[in-house]
């Protein structure tokens, strides 16, 4: 069997008394397209959250690429290759949405290319990746401007310019068309058959079945189920605790 | 559509034809000019209100590097202003204290006009250091309660300055300026004003090259929102470290020859209110966004300053400073050159409607 991508062990986070993560181990094959699905407050951010580096997991340990990250801060993972966009949007306000994406591609994409990009392979990789999600149109426009769902597209063109191993989605289709649903997922699948390992977290059942070749279910910070798509959702636990309602 | 994008932002383009080093020389161009003017005039008072008004540039211009580019409002301008004129005070102090022996003998040597420009580097350094430390105490405070901290900082330097002899604790320092310079019409005085118009335009060379490349866009993204910025891969400690020292050491600078200015130092006078206000206010009655702002705003306020020092008294300026504040805070957040910009863009969006 080949080394995991992403080797997540006991991860455990309490928010004061609440236990938002209790015990959670989970791995990625590189290549791998993971779908992660549980009820509202389960845990899923959280977790997306500690693996990236934005929170500090209380117990636990994450390991990426070979690499163990505890005490990492956020960019230095993110040059590891490991990328996230946001539930929330958040996008850097005072700039364009072209200069948005300038960000990761001065930093991260510089770093892990190991070189600065010039003036004009900037601006040809912005448009590039604002022509994929479907944002060309807007790359001079402020984000205050934008719609949510188009701040959402930029949450996930801006992960995509840092050149990631994994991409994690944490939850970039709410509120999109079933149109705009397919685009992104189709998106997802070129980037994935590039190598591009990918986690996709999502409330839209659709979605997640056809792009999942592996779900992992989270209850109360629970992992409940870890399995081929099809079994898990015949899971009788996860059909009480999340499915079945 | 298209063209109410392309006029987003007019002035960028046309920016972005000036590489720094042109702009630099620009910059001093404009100095040159500035200079040849008042001493065409020859009126020497002019320089000693020019001298402050300039200082007051560089302090916004070190302030908004950290509070305009990043977002974090440093209350403690004075204390490096201080910093920088006591770092002065100090050298000079063992020049005349220890003139018989060792680094005094050697400091008591060197002759003024090449001991300023060696004590404001040294400040610069002094300063900048103390950035640095202040950073790491308290950069991982956000908000309100950064500002809160380099209110401290201020506190505890003037406590430390008021409480340490030899740089003639609260009762003040003698510095003495000599009258003539042989190279300048004006006098000394005139050698300080250029200093510190060379320091204006080191200052805003550096502010306008940091806007404009990868650490300036780090910058703004920090200023933005700084999880996110992290998770984009800017390394947010090292750039904000970055901001404070670079800003820290340019308000130093500012503040070292200030001793030879003024002749005699206190405390009161170095760590002065008028500091901490101007320096924030300034930038943000200008504008934060650019490193025009900080310039507008200074010449701005501060040309005011020295008028009504004299006209009107020197207590209400600081009333009237206030009130210009939270008029531009309320009213116009972006500054005027927010406001001269918002007019430009809407001026060329009409003519694109009715060609
Ligand atoms: N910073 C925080 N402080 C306190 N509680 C938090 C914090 N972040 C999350 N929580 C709590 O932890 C629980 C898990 O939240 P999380 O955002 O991870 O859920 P989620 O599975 O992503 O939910 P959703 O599907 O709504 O996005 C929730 O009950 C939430 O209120
Ligand atoms: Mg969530």
């Amino acid at each position: 069997m080949i080394a995991p991508l992403l080797h997540v062990t006991g991860l455990s986070k309490r928010f004061g008394g609440f236990v938002a993560l209790n015990d959670v181990s989970l791995q990625v094959a590189p290549g791998e397209r993971l779908g992660l699905i549980g009820p509202n407050g389960s845990g899923k951010s959280t977790l997306v959250n500690c693996m990236s580096g934005t929170l500090v997991n209380d117990r636990g340990r994450v390991q990426f690429d070979g690499r163990v990250l505890d005490g990492l801060p956020p960019h230095r993972r993110a040059y590891l290759g490991l990328a996230r966009s946001f539930q929330l949007p958040r996008p850097f306000s005072s700039l364009s949405v072209r200069d948005n994406m300038r960000i990761p591609l001065l930093y991260t994409a510089a770093v892990r290319a190991g070189r600065q990009r010039a003036e004009n392979e900037i601006r040809e990789r912005t448009e590039e990746l604002l022509r994929v999600v479907g944002l060309i149109d807007k790359a001079d426009a402020r984000p205050i401007d934008l719609t949510q769902v188009d701040m959402r597209k930029l949450e996930l063109a801006r992960a995509m310019a840092a050149d990631p191993k994994l991409l994690i989605a944490d939850e970039a289709m709410a509120g999109l068309s079933n149109a705009e649903v397919d685009d992104i997922l189709g998106l997802l699948m070129r980037l994935n058959a590039q190598g591009i390992s990918i986690i996709l977290i999502e409330h839209i059942m659709k979605a997640v079945m056809a792009f999942s070749q592996r779900l992992v279910v989270l209850v109360s910070g629970n992992k409940i189920a870890d399995g081929a798509p099809s079994e898990v959702i015949r899971n009788d636990h996860v059909v009480r605790a999340y499915l079945g309602q | 559509m298209t063209s109410a994008t392309a006029v987003e932002n007019p002035g960028r383009k046309v920016q972005a034809q000036i590489g720094t080093p042109m702009f630099a020389a620009l910059a001093t161009g404009v100095a040159v000019l500035f200079y040849v003017a008042l001493a065409l005039i020859g009126n020497e008072y002019l320089y000693f209100s020019g001298y402050v008004v300039l200082q007051f540039v560089v302090m916004a211009t070190a302030w908004n590097i950290l509070g305009g580019y990043c977002g974090y409002v440093n209350f403690g301008s004075a204390a490096f202003f201080a910093m920088g004129a006591y770092s002065t005070v100090c050298i000079y102090s063992i020049g005349t204290e220890y003139a018989r022996s060792g680094v005094g003998k050697i400091l008591g040597a060197i002759p003024p006009p090449v001991l300023v420009p060696l004590l404001i580097a040294f400040a610069g350094i002094i300063a900048g250091l103390v950035g640095l430390g202040m950073g790491y105490l308290t950069l991982r405070l956000r908000g309100v309660f950064f500002s809160i901290a380099t209110l401290a900082l201020s506190v505890v330097l003037q406590t430390l300055v008021v409480n340490w002899d030899f740089v003639g604790g609260s009762r003040g320092a003698y510095v003495i300026r000599p009258n003539e310079f042989p190279l300048l019409p004006g006098g000394f005085i005139a050698y300080l004003f250029v200093l510190m118009l060379l320091l204006v335009v080191v200052a805003l060379t550096l502010a306008r090259g940091i806007e404009r490349s990868r650490l300036g866009f780090g910058f703004t993204a920090i200023r933005d929102d700084e999880l996110a910025a992290e998770a984009a891969g800017v390394p947010t400690l090292r750039l904000k470290l970055i901001a404070t020292t670079v800003s820290g050491a340019l308000m130093g600078m500012a503040g070292a020859s200030f001793p030879y200015y003024i002749g005699y130092l206190q405390p009161n006078s170095a760590f002065g209110l008028e500091y901490a206000v101007n320096a924030i206010a300034m930038p943000m009655v200008g504008g934060t966004q650019s490193w025009v702002g900080p310039l507008v705003g200074a010449l701005l306020l501060g040309s005011f300053q020295q008028w009504a020092t004299v006209t009107i008294s020197s207590v209400l300026n600081l009333l009237i400073v206030g009130l210009v504040l939270i008029f531009f805070v309320i009213v116009a957040p972006n500054g005027i050159v927010g406001l001269v910009r918002e007019w430009r863009r809407k001026r060329v969006l009409r003519k694109a409607v009715r060609p």
